[in-house]
């Protein structure tokens, strides 16, 4: 007679049925059903090709990239509930963070860090991409929206960059947002801008920064577009990232 | 079982039996090909296999920002003060190869153009890289051009810079080595020329912006313009016409805009040049 693990002791028991009406039979139909049944399952096909399991081919750094939006999407919320992007407040809000709310440094570290690291894994996946020419055809598309959530990442990561209001942030985006003012035409710095007489106030930089000055003018919309408007342009990116990949014949192999 | 009938097929060719026994033997190798085919299935079900994975990756993924979160706190400086400037201000790391880039040119080209030129090039590729091969696999030999120009572009130039900016570049924007005092003072004398000065011209004049665009613009159109002439129209090579013009010359311009960038680098290291062309309106380069 076969002796008993553990977990049939466990899958046996009283408690567990009453849990689970039946046991997960093992079948085809079942391992279907599994991914085609699952709201959250069925962005993947209920079959793939079996290279797409090979680290050495994926890299996993697609889902790593995604894993990692999803957990600045959690603690980004998370620390809203304590940041007032405001002149006054905001700085403070950060000390409020680090020293008083229970869990915040920790919240605040993984933003901080899962957001470098998203940089990162976007460079590294076209990089993967790029080396298994998997931009060819039929995913020529693809590529595309790739490139524009490379845009986003960067975008996002530049807009947070200033909201802890410290003078890492405020010197980095200004930097940063100096490039503006050279815009051909557009910046009042910027080559040929004096035919079309854009001056500090109105120019390509005022734009973003609301004003000539880095200021709580800016902050408020660095805010916004962090917060709101670019994750909500990214998240549209990514779905058609992701629908395309299915579209176009699932994650690329040999032919 | 497979694998020792291709041996025996492969031992058998030496014999000289004719072309015959080879059709037979192609035939046998084709369902042999098939065979392991079916033994192998090219597709496996997600689940479980798929979403084992993911699993797998993302609690590692998970424990490791973890504990880097718990081990190492996120920067925070002193408040926010427009007017005390730090030495050296520094944008994001991952801008730092294009504040890196500012050294060599103007805000215009370094901060605005050539970034959206990169964004622009790699939308791109898909439509001016019409090579079939290497689609969905690792190679190199099939694709060696596309393969170096990449990694030429993102290791050579974009990593490099984002890492010397970020490591070597201290106060007034200075090269000090890691763990060098970070002399705030540093000060280095620098006679910066003009490209048409070698000719004996004035930068600033008519003759001078003349020289500067005459050679940039011969720069970014000559090599490519000669290339195409041997290999389009006097080789008459298959690839070159399959490409067309269009798609050659999108290649050829962002390709020699990446190589102006580094041969500008190189000239400014070199011979101090600062502008290749002084233009009107702040249009330097």
């Amino acid at each position: 007679m076969e002796k008993k693990g553990w977990f049939d002791v466990v899958q046996s028991s009283y408690v567990w049925k009453s849990i689970f009406r039946h046991e997960y039979q093992d079948t085809y139909r079942n391992r279907v059903l599994q991914i085609s049944t699952n709201v959250f399952l069925h962005l993947h096909p209920t079959k793939i090709r079996r290279h797409a399991l090979r680290l050495r081919f994926t890299w996993c750094m697609g889902g790593i990239t995604f894993l990692l939006f999803l957990i600045l999407t959690v603690t980004g919320v998370i620390l809203m509930f304590y940041y007032r992007p405001t002149g006054e407040y905001a700085y403070h809000d950060m000390k409020y963070l680090q020293f008083d709310v229970p869990f915040g440094m920790i919240m605040r570290n993984m933003h901080r860090w899962c957001a470098h690291a998203m940089v990162i894994a976007v460079w590294l996946h076209m990089f993967r991409v790029f080396m298994t020419g998997s931009y060819k055809p039929p995913r020529e598309f693809n590529w595309v929206i790739g490139v524009n959530l490379l845009v986003m990442t960067l975008m996002l990561s530049f807009t947070g960059y200033l909201l802890p209001w410290d003078q890492l942030s405020i010197w980095a985006v200004t930097v940063g947002t100096n490039m503006g003012r050279a815009t051909p035409l557009l910046g009042h710095e910027g080559p040929f801008a004096e035919l079309l007489g854009v001056d500090a106030r109105y120019d390509a930089r005022a734009l973003l920064t609301a004003g000539r000055l880095i200021g709580p003018a800016t902050l408020l919309r660095f805010y916004v577009l962090h917060c709101i408007f670019i994750p909500l342009l990214a998240a549209i990116l990514m779905i058609v990232h992701f629908w395309r990949v299915r579209k176009d014949g699932g994650i690329s192999g040999p032919l | 079982m497979a694998q020792s009938t291709i041996t025996a097929d492969t031992e058998d060719s030496g014999d000289g039996t004719g072309d015959r026994s080879d059709g037979a033997k192609v035939k046998e190798r084709a369902r042999t090909a098939q065979r392991l085919a079916k033994a192998i299935p090219d597709k496996v079900h997600t689940w479980p296999y798929l979403v084992r994975l993911e699993m797998m990756v993302g609690t590692a993924v998970m424990a490791f920002v973890t504990v880097w979160s718990i081990v190492v706190d996120a920067p925070l400086e002193e408040p926010a003060n427009p007017t005390k400037t730090p030495n050296p201000s520094k944008a994001p790391w991952y801008f730092l190869g294009l504040q890196e880039i500012l050294v060599y040119f103007d805000p215009w080209f370094a901060g605005v153009v050539l970034p959206s030129l990169m964004i622009v090039g790699l939308m791109v590729i898909p439509y001016i890289d019409i090579n079939p091969k290497g689609n969905g696999y690792y190679c190199f030999k099939d694709r060696w051009f596309a393969i170096s120009t990449f990694l030429f572009g993102f290791l050579g130039l974009w990593i490099s810079t984002v890492i010397i900016g970020t490591f070597i570049r201290g106060p007034g924007w200075y090269l000090f080595l890691p763990g060098e005092y970070w002399d705030v003072h540093k000060t280095q004398a620098l006679t910066n020329v003009d490209w048409s000065t070698f000719f004996g011209v004035a930068s600033d004049t008519t003759a001078g912006f003349l020289i500067g665009a005459a050679s940039a613009l011969g720069f970014l159109i000559g090599p490519p313009a000669v290339w195409w002439h041997i290999k389009a129209v006097r080789r008459k090579d298959a690839f070159f016409l399959q490409l067309g013009k269009l798609r050659y010359w999108i290649t050829a311009l962002l390709f020699m805009s990446m190589m102006g960038v580094v041969v500008k680098m190189v000239l400014r290291l070199a011979f101090n040049v600062k502008y290749i062309m002084l233009g009107p309106y702040n249009f330097n380069i």
